[in-house]
C-alpha cells in the first residue's frame, strides 16, 4: 500500500456513520490507536485532557479529548459502547467559553463549539484552576490557523496516495472531449497571466470571430471582468452554455457595443434565432443592482436576446435558510409540525428554484438554443445553474471521474469563492461572505440522484465525503477563491487533492445500480412533492435517524436475492377501464357538472 | 364532465359533441350506478359471480382464511399460544357480531361467552414467544351505579392476566387515538391535494405543499397509530405482560393496532401470504365493518360510519416497509393495488361487515339455495385482476429471505432462539420465574388483578408524556442492536421518517412523473442484475459445479435476462403501472408561478435585497 496510513474516512464500511458520535466498537478500536499513535502523516498531537462531553443524545460523558493540528478527537471513558467524536478542526466555525469560574450548576463551565457541518459540541471542565484556558487557546489557534499566521493542515499533510487527484482535470482535454475547438469556437490564452480576469482560469473558449481585442473591450463592461465564455457545447446541435457576470449597465443604462456584438457572436455560432440570457436573480434584485453599477441586459440593447430571470436568492438568504434548518434538526428534530417547520426554513424551496432554473437551461440547450447564464458576479448561482444543467445534459459528468471534472471546472477553476464562502481557517465566524452555496449545489445533485437512482455512477457517500472535506482542510481541493490565488500559493505542488483519496478507492463510491446511458438528458421534477430533506446529511448526527442506505441493502443481502424478475406490467383490467366502485362520493355536487 | 375517482384519478370529458339527452344519460347512468343508494344485492359482485364460473381450485391456495377452527388452532400453535378455541359460534348462536371461530383466554367459561353479546370478551390476537399475548375486545360502556359490567370486565381481565404471569395492561384506543370520523375528515382533506386536474393548480399548490400536508393531519394520524403499536410491542416484548386493547366496537383501531403489532413482531406476517392471512385474521374474521366503512352502497344513513380505516392500516404498513424494505416480501405496488381493490365491489373480502353478515348474504344469494353458498372470489385471487406479469410486481426483489429455511412452508417452525436474537436487550427481560409465581398463584392473582385494574382506570392522558419518552427509549435500545430483518422491527417516528406514499398518491399526476427515474428505475436494474445472477448460476449448474446454495428455491429463469435487456432501453414512467414513455411528450415540467409565490418576506427581506459581496463591482470605479 502506498498510503502510509489508511485514511480514516476510508477505513470503515459505513462512512456516513464514521465520524458520528456513536461509533461501532470496531471503529473506536481503530481510532484509539489513531489517537494514541498513528495519526495522519503530518498530523501532530498538541494536547489531551480529561473532559466531559455533553452529548445531546446520551447526556454528559466523561472521557478524554485529544487535539492535533488536524482534528479534535474525543473518547468516552465509561460508556459502553464508547462514544467517540472525530471532528476535523476545519469543520469548526466558532469556539466560545461557556459559563464562568463562579457559574453554578453541573457542567456549566466549559466550551461551546459551533461546527460548519450541522452540529454543535459542548464540553464541560472542572471549574478550579482555569482548566479550560489552555485547551481554549489551543483550539482557537489551530481551528483558525490563518488568523494566527499558521498554515492550513493541507500544507502540513504528508499523505500519499496511489492516484494523483490533481491530474483529474485537464482543461484542454475536457474541451477536446466536447469537440472543441472547432470552426465556431476557439481556445484563447489571453488570461494566461490572469491579466484579463483574475478570477477566471487561464484557458478560455470564446467565439471564433471574437478577437483578443474584442475580449478586452467586453471585459470592461462585465463585472470583475468575467466575460461570457463557453462552459459546454452540445455535440449535435452545437448549442452552448456560456457563463459570465452581470453587465455594468448602471443607473444611466449604459450600453456597450462590443458586449452587444459579442453576445450576438455567441448566438450566431449555431444559428440560434434568439439567444436566451438567464439571469439567476429575482428581477427586483437585478434592477437594484443598477444602483451599484451593475444591472442586466436591456431589450433595446440586446435585440437578438431574450432575458429570463430565475428568481434565485442571494448568498445571505441561503445562509439564513440553512441556519434555520439547523435550528430545527439539531440537536433534536422538531417534533410538532415538522413539515411546517421545514417549510418555514425555505431550504427546499430554494433547492427547487435552483433545480428548475437548471432544467430551463438544459431544456433550451436540448432545443438547440444557446444560452448565457449569469447572476451578479457569476460565481455562485451561475456555477450552480451551469453545472446542474451540464449534469442533466451530459452523462459523462454523471460518472465518478466526470463529476470530479465538473466540480474542478465549473466551481474550482471558474472561481467560486470557496475560501470566502467557507471561511477556511478564519476565525471571523460572522463574516457576511460565508454562505452554503456549494452545499446547496451538492444537495441539488443528491436530489437528482434520488430521482434517478440508476443514472449516476457515484453514490451518496461521495457526496457526503465531498462535503466533509469541503470543510476539513485536509486536502487542497477546495482551498482559495480562484486559480490565480492557488498558483500564488503553490497549492497543487504542496497539498494533496481530495480526488487522490477518492480515486484510490473508487469502488467505495460506486453506485451498484448505475446503468450507463449516454446521450440521455435527465429532467428531474422540481416539485416539492419530490424534493426531500437530505436526512442522511443534515440529520446524520442524530442516532435516532438511521436511514436505510440502498447501497447497504444491496451489499448486505445480495447473497439471498430472490424473486421473480421485473417485467412490464399491464393490468388485465387495463388502464382506462374504471370499475364503478372506484367512483367517489361527491363532496358537493359542484364537482359534477355537464357542459353542453 | 369531471370525474374524481377513489383511486385519485381525475377524468375530464367534454360533452360538447354529444347530444344533450345522451350527455344526460351518461351522467345519470354514472350517478345511478355509483353514487346512489342501493341494496347490497345490486352490487356488481353478485351479477359477476352468477355469470362467472369460478374455478374452485385456485381458491385458498395458500392464504389462511381463518374461516375454520383448524386455521385458528394452527395459528395459535404456530405462535405457541395456550388459549381456548371457541367454535360455539359457528352458526352465530352466541352473537352475530362475533366471528364464527375465535380464541379466548383459557379461563373464560362457557357462561362468560354469552354475556353482553360478545362485548368485553377478550379475543386472542397473537402470542409472544415469552407466553404473553395480545387480546382485543369491544369495550362495554360503563354505566355508573351498574356494577355488573364492571365485575364482568374485572373477571375478563383476570382471565387475560391468567394467560401469562398474571399481568395485564389495557389500553382503550377510543381515548388515545382519533375517532373514525376524524380519520375520515383528515383523509378527505388529504386526498384533495391529489385530485388535481390541471398544471396551473398543481404548481400553485406546490409552494405550500409541506404546510398543507401538515395541516390536514393525515401523517400525524399515521404516526399516532404506529406509536400506539410500538407501545403495545414494548409491553409484550420488554415487559412480557399480556395486553388487552379495546375500543367501542373493537373492530377498527383495534384491528389497525393489533395487525401492526403482529407485523412488527412476527416475520411471518411480512411475507406475502402471511400478510394476506393477517388481513383475513384481524380484519375479515375480526369483523371490521368493510361495507359500512367504505359505504359501497352509498346509503345516506351510513355516510357517518364511512371511514378509511383499512387504508390507514395500509399507510402504516407502507411506512414500515419504507423504513425496512428488505424485511417485507411484498412490494409497495402490492399495497397500492390492495388499497384500490377495497373499492372494487367484486371481492367477498371487502363486501361485508362481519362473518355472519357474509354468511347470510352469500347463502341467500346463492342460485342453488339448498346447496353451497354463493362462490365469490376473494381479493387474494389476484389473477382476477392481474395477469402473471403484473403480479410479479407484487413481490419485493430485495426481500431478504430467511436463509436455510424454506419460507414456502407456511407453518414452518421457528426456533425460539432465532427470534430472541432480536430482543432489544436481554437484560430488560423479566426472568421467567414461573415456578415462583405458581406457588403463590392464588394470592398473587388477586393482588395483581386489582392493582392492574386500578391502573387501567387511570385516565390515559395523564400517562401519555411518560409513555412517549419510554417508547423513545425502547426504540433507541432496539436501534443499538444489529438489525435483524427476521426479528423485531420498529418504525422511526420522527418527523422526517413519516412520509407521503408517493406511489399511491402521485401516480396520476402527470407533472410529477419522473421519466426514466423513480424507484422503478432501480427495481428494474435490480431485476436485471438478478437475471444475470440466475443466468450465471444456471451456467454453473450446467457445468456441474453445484453450489452449496442456500436458495435452491430460486430457480433460474432462462429468459429473464433477455426480457429485461430488451426493456432496459425503454424509459419507464415512475408511476405504477409504469407505462413505457415512448408516446410521452419528452419535455420537462417547468414549475410555473414561481414569481408570485416568492416568499422571502419580513426580516429576510432586507437580506434578499443585498449584494452578494459587499460593495458594488470594483470595475465600476
Amino acid at each position: 500500500m502506498a498510503s502510509a496510513s489508511i485514511p480514516v474516512y476510508n477505513s470503515s464500511n459505513n462512512p456516513l456513520e464514521n465520524s458520528s458520535s456513536h461509533n461501532a466498537s470496531r471503529e473506536s478500536l481503530k481510532m484509539e490507536l489513531l489517537a494514541d499513535c498513528s495519526l495522519l502523516p503530518g498530523e501532530e498531537r498538541i494536547i489531551d485532557k480529561d473532559i466531559i462531553y455533553i452529548c445531546p443524545f446520551s447526556g454528559a460523558l466523561k472521557g478524554k479529548v485529544f487535539i492535533t493540528n488536524y482534528r479534535l478527537y474525543f473518547k468516552s471513558a465509561d460508556a459502553d459502547p464508547a462514544v467517540t467524536l472525530d471532528v476535523p478542526l476545519g469543520a469548526i466555525g466558532r469556539v466560545e467559553k461557556m459559563g464562568g469560574a463562579s457559574s453554578r450548576g453541573e457542567n456549566s463551565y466549559g466550551l461551546d463549539i459551533t461546527c460548519k457541518d450541522m452540529r454543535n459540541l459542548r464540553f464541560a471542565l472542572k471549574q478550579e484552576g482555569h482548566s479550560r484556558r489552555d485547551i481554549f487557546d489551543i483550539l482557537f489557534k489551530y481551528a483558525f490557523p490563518l488568523s494566527h499566521g499558521l498554515l492550513l493542515f493541507a500544507y502540513l499533510s504528508q499523505e500519499k496516495f496511489e492516484e494523483n487527484g490533481w491530474s483529474v482535470y485537464k482543461p484542454m482535454e475536457e474541451f477536446r472531449r466536447q469537440g472543441l475547438p472547432n470552426d465556431k469556437w476557439r481556445v484563447t490564452f489571453i488570461n494566461a497571466n490572469y491579466e484579463l480576469c483574475d478570477t477566471y482560469p487561464t484557458i478560455l473558449v470564446v467565439p471564433f470571430k471574437a478577437t483578443e481585442e474584442d475580449l478586452r473591450k467586453v471585459c470592461t463592461f462585465r463585472s470583475r471582468g468575467r466575460i461570457p465564455v463557453l462552459s459546454w457545447i452540445h455535440r449535435e446541435n452545437q448549442a452552448v452554455i456560456c457563463r459570465c457576470s452581470q453587465p455594468l449597465v448602471g443607473m444611466s443604462g449604459k450600453r456597450n457595443k462590443d458586449d452587444e456584438r459579442y453576445l450576438d457572436l455567441i448566438r450566431e455560432a449555431n444559428g440560434t434565432a434568439k439567444l436566451t440570457i438567464y439571469d439567476a436573480r429575482p428581477s427586483v434584485n437585478a434592477v437594484a443592482n443598477k444602483a451599484t453599477g451593475g444591472g442586466y441586459e436591456g431589450d433595446d440593447a440586446y435585440q437578438n436576446a431574450e432575458l429570463v430571470f430565475l428568481d434565485i436568492h442571494n448568498i445571505h438568504v441561503m445562509r439564513e435558510s440553512l441556519k434555520k434548518l439547523k435550528d430545527i434538526v439539531y440537536p433534536n428534530v422538531e417534533e410538532s409540525h415538522w413539515l411546517s417547520s421545514l417549510e418555514s426554513t425555505h431550504w427546499l424551496e430554494h433547492i427547487k428554484l435552483v433545480i428548475s432554473g437548471a432544467i430551463q437551461v438544459a431544456d433550451k440547450i436540448s432545443g438547440g438554443n444557446s444560452v448565457v447564464v449569469h447572476c451578479s458576479d457569476g460565481w455562485d448561482r451561475t456555477a450552480q445553474l451551469t453545472s446542474l444543467a451540464m449534469l442533466m445534459l451530459d452523462s459523462h459528468y454523471r460518472t465518478l471521474r466526470g463529476f470530479q471534472v465538473l466540480l474542478e471546472k465549473e466551481w474550482i477553476s471558474f472561481g467560486h469563492k470557496f475560501a470566502n464562502r467557507i471561511g477556511h481557517g478564519d476565525k471571523n465566524h460572522a463574516d457576511q461572505d460565508r454562505s452554503p452555496i456549494f452545499v446547496q449545489f451538492i444537495d441539488c445533485v443528491w436530489q437528482m440522484t434520488k430521482q434517478f437512482p440508476t443514472a449516476f455512477e457515484f453514490n451518496e457517500r461521495l457526496l457526503v465525503t465531498i462535503l466533509d472535506h469541503l470543510f476539513s482542510c485536509r486536502f487542497g481541493t477546495f482551498l482559495f477563491n480562484c486559480e490565480s490565488a492557488r498558483d500564488t500559493n503553490e497549492l497543487r505542488s504542496k497539498t494533496v487533492s481530495l480526488w487522490s483519496l477518492v480515486n484510490s478507492d473508487l469502488s467505495f463510491y460506486q453506485n451498484p445500480f448505475y446503468t450507463p446511458e449516454s446521450n440521455r438528458v435527465l429532467y428531474p421534477v422540481a416539485s416539492m412533492r419530490h424534493l426531500e430533506l437530505w436526512v442522511t446529511y443534515y440529520i446524520r448526527w442524530n442516532p435516532r435517524i438511521r436511514q436505510q442506505s440502498t447501497m447497504g441493502l444491496f451489499t448486505v443481502h445480495h447473497g439471498s436475492l430472490h424473486s421473480p424478475p421485473w417485467v412490464s406490467s399491464q393490468s388485465t383490467m387495463g388502464l382506462f377501464t374504471v370499475p364503478m366502485g372506484l367512483f367517489t362520493v361527491p363532496m358537493s355536487n359542484a364537482q359534477y357538472y355537464t357542459e353542453t | 364532465m369531471i370525474i374524481h375517482c377513489k383511486d385519485l384519478r381525475v377524468f375530464q370529458f367534454s360533452l360538447s359533441f354529444s347530444k344533450e339527452e345522451d350527455a344526460k344519460k351518461i351522467f345519470q347512468g354514472i350517478v345511478h350506478h355509483c353514487l346512489e343508494p342501493k341494496s347490497l344485492r345490486c352490487l356488481f359482485a353478485f351479477s359477476y359471480c352468477e355469470n362467472t364460473s369460478y374455478p374452485e381450485v385456485q381458491r385458498k391456495k395458500q392464504t389462511v382464511m381463518f374461516d375454520s377452527v383448524e386455521d385458528w388452532i394452527q395459528d395459535m400453535k404456530r405462535t405457541k399460544g395456550n388459549c381456548r378455541v371457541v367454535s360455539e359460534n359457528s352458526n352465530f348462536e352466541l352473537s352475530p357480531k362475533l366471528p364464527q371461530f375465535f380464541i379466548v383466554p383459557s379461563n373464560v367459561s362457557d357462561e362468560d361467552l354469552t354475556k353482553y353479546q360478545g362485548k368485553g370478551l377478550p379475543m386472542w390476537c397473537w402470542s409472544h414467544h415469552s407466553g404473553c399475548a395480545l387480546f382485543k375486545t369491544a369495550s362495554i360502556p360503563l354505566v355508573q351505579e351498574d356494577n355488573v359490567p364492571q365485575t364482568y370486565m374485572e373477571k375478563m381481565l383476570t382471565a387475560v392476566a391468567h394467560n401469562h404471569l398474571y399481568s395485564v395492561k389495557t389500553e382503550d384506543l377510543s381515548d388515545t387515538l382519533p375517532a373514525v370520523q376524524d380519520i375520515l375528515l383528515s383523509y378527505n382533506k388529504f386526498k384533495q391535494f391529489f385530485l388535481i386536474d390541471n398544471t396551473t393548480e398543481f404548481w400553485m399548490s406546490d409552494m405550500k405543499w409541506f404546510s398543507s400536508l401538515d395541516n390536514c393531519g393525515w401523517l400525524d394520524i399515521i404516526r399516532q397509530c404506529l406509536q400506539k403499536a410500538v407501545e403495545v410491542v414494548e409491553c409484550l416484548e420488554k415487559e412480557n405482560t399480556n395486553v388487552l386493547i379495546m375500543e367501542e366496537g373493537g373492530s377498527d383501531l383495534c384491528c389497525v393496532v393489533s395487525s401492526l403489532v403482529q407485523l412488527m413482531l412476527d416475520p411471518y406476517y411480512r411475507t406475502l401470504l402471511g400478510f394476506q392471512s393477517l388481513v383475513q385474521k384481524e380484519w375479515v374474521a375480526g369483523g371490521h365493518a368493510f361495507l359500512d366503512r367504505s359505504n359501497h352502497l352509498h346509503l345516506k344513513d351510513k355516510a357517518e360510519s364511512q371511514s378509511p380505516v383499512f387504508l390507514l392500516f395500509l399507510e402504516c404498513v407502507w411506512q414500515l416497509q419504507q423504513q425496512h424494505g428488505p424485511a417485507f416480501q411484498f412490494s409497495e405496488t402490492y399495497l397500492t393495488v390492495l388499497s384500490d381493490s377495497v373499492h372494487v365491489p367484486v371481492f367477498t373480502t371487502f363486501l361485508f361487515n362481519n362473518d355472519s353478515h357474509r354468511d347470510n348474504i352469500l347463502r341467500a344469494e346463492s342460485p342453488h339455495t339448498q346447496r353451497s353458498p354463493l362462490n365469490c372470489p376473494t381479493v387474494w385471487d389476484w389473477s382476477v385482476q392481474f395477469d402473471c406479469k403484473a403480479q410479479d410486481l407484487f413481490t419485493n426483489p430485495l426481500y431478504s429471505e430467511k436463509p436455510k429455511q424454506d419460507t414456502s412452508v407456511r407453518k414452518s417452525y421457528r426456533p425460539k432462539h432465532l427470534r430472541q436474537l432480536s430482543l432489544p436487550s436481554s437484560a430488560f427481560k423479566t426472568p421467567p420465574k414461573k415456578g415462583f409465581f405458581k406457588d403463590e398463584a392464588d394470592n398473587l392473582k388477586k393482588i395483581l388483578g386489582v392493582k392492574r385494574l386500578s391502573r387501567w382506570m387511570l385516565s390515559p392522558s395523564s400517562e401519555s408524556p411518560q409513555t412517549s419518552s419510554s417508547v423513545r427509549e425502547f426504540y433507541e435500545a432496539w436501534q443499538t442492536k444489529p438489525l435483524d430483518y427476521h426479528g423485531l422491527l420498529l418504525p422511526c417516528l420522527d418527523g422526517p421518517s413519516i412520509r407521503v406514499w408517493m406511489q399511491r398518491y402521485l401516480r396520476w399526476i402527470h407533472d410529477v412523473q419522473i421519466l426514466g427515474g423513480g424507484p422503478v428505475a432501480m427495481l428494474s436494474k435490480v431485476s436485471e442484475i438478478l437475471g444475470e445472477v440466475q443466468e450465471l448460476q444456471r451456467q454453473l449448474d450446467r457445468h456441474g459445479c453445484t453450489l452449496t446454495s442456500n436458495h435452491k428455491g430460486a430457480r433460474p429463469r432462462a429468459k429473464t435476462a433477455s426480457v429485461i435487456a430488451a426493456r432496459s432501453s425503454v424509459r419507464l414512467s415512475s408511476s405504477f403501472p409504469f407505462v413505457t414513455s415512448r408516446n410521452w411528450l419528452f419535455k420537462p415540467a417547468i414549475p410555473t408561478s414561481l414569481l408570485q409565490s416568492l416568499m422571502v418576506t419580513g426580516m429576510a427581506g432586507n437580506l434578499a435585497d443585498r449584494e452578494d459581496d459587499g460593495g458594488g463591482p470594483e470595475s465600476l470605479v
